[in-house]
């Protein structure tokens, strides 16, 4: 077996495209308004229309929140349109069970809060930026990741 | 038409960004981060994938952050080029620490949640209401 099918055993022009194409919507989203559009912020910013704690009225929320939802809606549709051209119009289903869904979810909405970003945030925009504490908070959240990843598949097996 | 708030969202500028966030998901659901198994998949190093999706987009967006403003003054339709600091404290280890945790155990992250209302995957509404209250318990508890 070749290197290649070692490491992408599904094949690699499909993750390769489809990461363009992420990386055209956020330099779409910059050279037309000048925004940087990670993901993980609008879960802050939305809240702010609903509590009126300080926290969430802070004018990075509050100035942000308008375009932030329609950027979050952008990605329903783009969701919705790979469905029904692409993937036959069948809703997916994952094999991951709920508690781990709902407990890892939450893990992640308040992590990615508390450190400031998330996969696209640090991971895309920050490195795209050429960020060292994005590149310190990558290296961070792939460790915790493959570590708790790996003890899941071990407790399971 | 300089704005007092650079991120004023007018018509043309709504537009943009509902297609940007329509390449940003159509993208994820082609490279199949919309399934979880694949991220985890990865954290188990089955499958490499998922570095090129990260260093495709990174590089492109690289490209845009580094190359626009020096070929335009401003962006297209107005404004300016905002930049996002980021900083390396006690925050970000903790909340990236943590972060990894939860993505670990769902395979799951704040782009592929949000996806999975257009893929129609209902399984990943737990994980998206969880990303809704762990954003919320955040805000709540934050001393800023």
């Amino acid at each position: 077996m070749n290197l290649i099918e070692t490491l992408f055993p599904l094949g690699w022009q499909h993750y390769l495209l489809g990461g363009l194409t992420i990386g055209a919507g956020v330099a779409l989203l910059f050279l037309f308004n000048g925004w940087v559009g990670g993901m993980s912020s609008v879960f802050s910013s939305s809240w702010s229309f609903v509590s009126k704690r300080a926290f969430f009225q802070q004018a990075r929320f509050v100035s942000t929140r308008n375009w932030r939802l329609v950027y979050a809606l952008g990605v329903v549709l783009g969701a919705l349109v790979w469905r029904f051209t692409l993937a036959g119009g069948e809703a997916q289903h994952t094999s991951v069970s709920a508690w781990q869904l709902l407990v890892g979810g939450f893990l992640v909405g308040y992590g990615a809060r508390l450190g400031n970003g998330c996969t696209s945030g640090h991971g895309i925009c920050g490195l795209g930026s050429l960020q060292l504490p994005s590149l310190f908070a990558v290296l961070t959240f792939m460790a915790t990741a493959f570590i708790t990843a790996n003890l899941m598949a071990w407790s399971l097996a | 038409m300089n704005n007092l708030n650079p991120h004023t969202l007018s018509l043309p500028k709504a537009v943009v960004t509902l297609a940007a966030g329509a390449l940003f998901g159509f993208g994820l659901s082609l490279a199949t981060m919309v399934q979880p198994e694949v991220v985890i998949n990865f954290l188990l190093f089955k499958d490499w994938g998922l570095m090129l999706v990260m260093g495709g987009a990174a590089g492109l967006a690289m490209l845009a952050y580094k190359g626009f403003p020096r070929w335009f003054i401003r962006p297209l339709l107005g404004g300016q080029f905002l930049t996002q600091p980021s900083n390396w404290n006690r925050q970000t280890v903790i909340g990236s620490a943590i972060f990894g945790i939860g993505w670990g155990l769902s395979g799951v992250c704040p782009g592929p949640a949000i996806a999975a209302l257009g893929t129609g995957n209902t399984d990943i509404l737990w994980a998206l209401g969880g990303i809704v209250l762990g954003a919320l318990a955040h805000g709540l508890t934050a001393r800023d």
